[in-house]
């Protein structure tokens, strides 16, 4: 969103951010959403502010209390307050989701660009490659990535990543393809413009739109993803707090304390609705065939 | 038409051989530790691990003995396995069914339920019928599995103690496995055969159908929803590919033997051979999937065939 702000604030020419904006702004269930995932991005934040209680240290008196007006999702087998885990457990979720969609954004885009833009053998080998990454079982190789390569959040955001480039390639290739066609392109080019100045003045932002939208919606999937691996094990270590993990442990406390596995997957829905009702929005706001 | 069907079959066996050959470098270069070592154990002796390194035939040159292993992957020969002292391909095939069988009955009953709420949203769109079927598919399709599975364990077995909680000895403990994966399926059907559908519903030949004076249902059925179901189908095919090695959570949580499970252990236990055979056997499926999908696609969709 930042750059959808960015742009609409300087004013293009065109218009169609202002535009694309305004209907965002209309869709009045997005917004809320938009209004929910900052107060929760802000929670996660200054998490030391919000919650008294250390989501690391026991705290044995209070173990395996059921949700009370003290400790609101309960706490866990070590008395330690479950808000107080997910809020800090958010921390390293969303950087895994952010993260990792934001490495794939900056190698694909590059990629996507030259093969769309150039055609010819240098397409056909980004592309194949692409399509050898998209045979491969991801989550599979994801774990056995970073089993190899040593079980921590940096190699798990790698591992993401790296099963996110063929979608995001695919996508800029295609819209670079249709945009190379276009009249403005070849004006450019009669004017003298170099291959990267057209690569990365005239087609890149007419790029830019869809992939927002895809970027939008590929974090909720790179959440998942990263709650995923340390739901099986791998990811950062415990006792660090992180909601795949959380849930992990509270997998073992189904039929006792129901509240260890409940509340942290909430949490992932949460945020993973929100993510995916704004990106649903920004694709509406993009699309000119549909009204505001 | 059999051009065509060539054509795709010449694509789809370079890149499983490039996911074999892919698959035996990472298990060759960027593996730490010496697998005839991890094979022989932490109490061999050098010489019963030379031997084993001989019968592995680690020994010969890196080409060479990705040659042997290519020819022994195209007769069907992925090794044995170190766990199982097994051959890898019977420990798979044992295992495979229970895959199959849970990604097929999912993605059915999900690509079922998703259709029937797309069609019954897309007619009514704009409606109140719409907006609840919007707000439910976003949900649906926000669920991740692996919370998905524990709740319907905390509801179903826990709770109510209707249904087993682990294993696969009968048709009910496929039911919350099966019912974990058809939701989010339904939702991604139903999101597409909704915006589909309304395109094809504002199409011409449909408002041509409707003034020649068919029923709505012959409208629906016979002219907008063929057409409605041409990208669905591509979307069930990778569902179906996605699944069979993409299962693993729901596989893990409900404690079903199935590839997924097998892989993980696989990894787990640095059982090489094992990781190799199902990492390669589910790409290759997932391949196979795909072409059998743009095979089907090419005969629904003609027009496909000459682009």
């Amino acid at each position: 969103m930042p750059e959808i702000k960015r742009v609409a604030e300087r004013g293009r020419p065109s218009g169609l951010y202002q535009l694309v904006l305004l209907k965002f702004v209309r869709n009045r269930v997005a917004l809320f959403g938009l209004c929910c995932l900052l107060l929760m991005l802000l929670a996660i934040i200054f998490a030391p502010q919000v919650t008294p209680y250390d989501p690391i240290g026991k705290n044995t008196p209070e173990r395996n209390q059921p949700p009370s007006r003290l400790h609101p999702f309960g706490t866990d087998k070590l008395g330690r307050d479950i808000m107080s885990r997910v809020l800090y457990g958010g921390r390293v979720s969303l950087q895994v989701g952010f993260l990792s969609v934001g490495l794939a954004v900056l190698v694909s885009a590059p990629l996507g660009l030259i093969a769309g833009f150039f055609g010819g053998a240098a397409d056909n080998g980004i592309m194949r490659v692409m399509d050898l990454i998209l045979a491969f079982p991801a989550l599979i190789l994801a774990i056995w990535l970073v089993s190899l390569l040593g079980s921590n959040m940096n190699n798990v955001i790698i591992a993401i990543a790296f099963f996110s480039l063929p979608t995001f390639s695919r996508l800029i290739r295609g819209i670079t393809l249709s945009i190379r066609e276009m009249e403005y392109v070849m004006a450019a080019r009669g004017m003298g413009a170099g291959s990267l100045r057209i690569m990365f003045f005239h087609i890149l932002p007419g790029v830019l739109g869809p992939m927002i939208v895809l970027t939008t919606l590929s974090v909720s999937g790179a959440i998942v993803a990263g709650a995923s691996l340390s739901f099986l094990g791998l990811g950062v270590r415990p006792p660090t707090p992180e909601w795949g993990a959380m849930l992990a442990d509270g997998r073992n406390y189904l039929r006792t304390q129901w509240w260890m596995a409940v509340f942290p997957g909430m949490t992932i829905t949460l945020v993973v609705l929100i993510l995916n009702i704004i990106g649903d929005a920004l694709r509406d706001a993009l699309d000119p065939n549909v009204r505001a | 038409m059999s051009q065509y069907i060539l054509r795709r079959i010449a694509i789809a066996f370079p890149l499983i051989l490039a996911v074999t050959t892919v698959v035996f470098v990472m298990l060759r270069v960027a593996l730490p530790g010496d697998p005839a070592q991890i094979m022989a154990g932490d109490r061999a002796s050098p010489e019963q691990i030379e031997i084993i390194r001989r019968k592995l035939g680690l020994d010969r040159p890196v080409f060479e003995q990705y040659l042997i292993f290519l020819r022994n992957f195209a007769g069907g020969d992925l090794g044995r396995s170190v766990k199982f002292r097994e051959p890898v391909m019977g420990v798979i095939a044992k295992a495979f069914p229970f895959t199959v069988t849970l990604t097929l009955l999912s993605v059915a009953v999900g690509t079922t339920i998703g259709l029937l709420i797309g069609i019954i949203t897309a007619v009514h769109q704009r409606t109140w019928i719409d907006n609840i079927g919007i707000v439910l598919t976003v949900f649906f399709f926000s669920i991740p599995t692996f919370w998905l599975g524990l709740m319907l364990i905390l509801i179903f077995s826990v709770g109510l103690r209707v249904l087993p909680v682990q294993g696969a000895g009968s048709w009910r403990h496929f039911v919350l496995p099966v019912a974990t994966l058809a939701v989010g399926q339904s939702a991604l059907i139903a999101r597409l055969t909704r915006s589909s559908m309304i395109e094809v519903l504002s199409a011409d030949y449909v408002r041509t159908a409707r003034a020649k004076g068919l029923a709505q249902r012959q409208v629906l059925v016979r002219h907008a929803l063929r057409n409605t179901l041409i990208p669905v189908i591509t979307v069930v095919g990778l569902s179906v590919g996605g699944l069979l090695g993409g299962a693993i959570i729901t596989e893990s949580i409900f404690g079903l033997p199935g590839v997924g499970r097998l892989a993980i252990d696989a990894i787990s236990n640095r059982d090489y051979p094992m990781i190799q055979g199902t990492v390669i056997l589910v790409a290759a499926s997932f391949v196979f999937v795909n072409l059998i999908v743009d095979i089907i696609y090419a005969f629904i969709d003609p027009r496909i065939r000459y682009a």
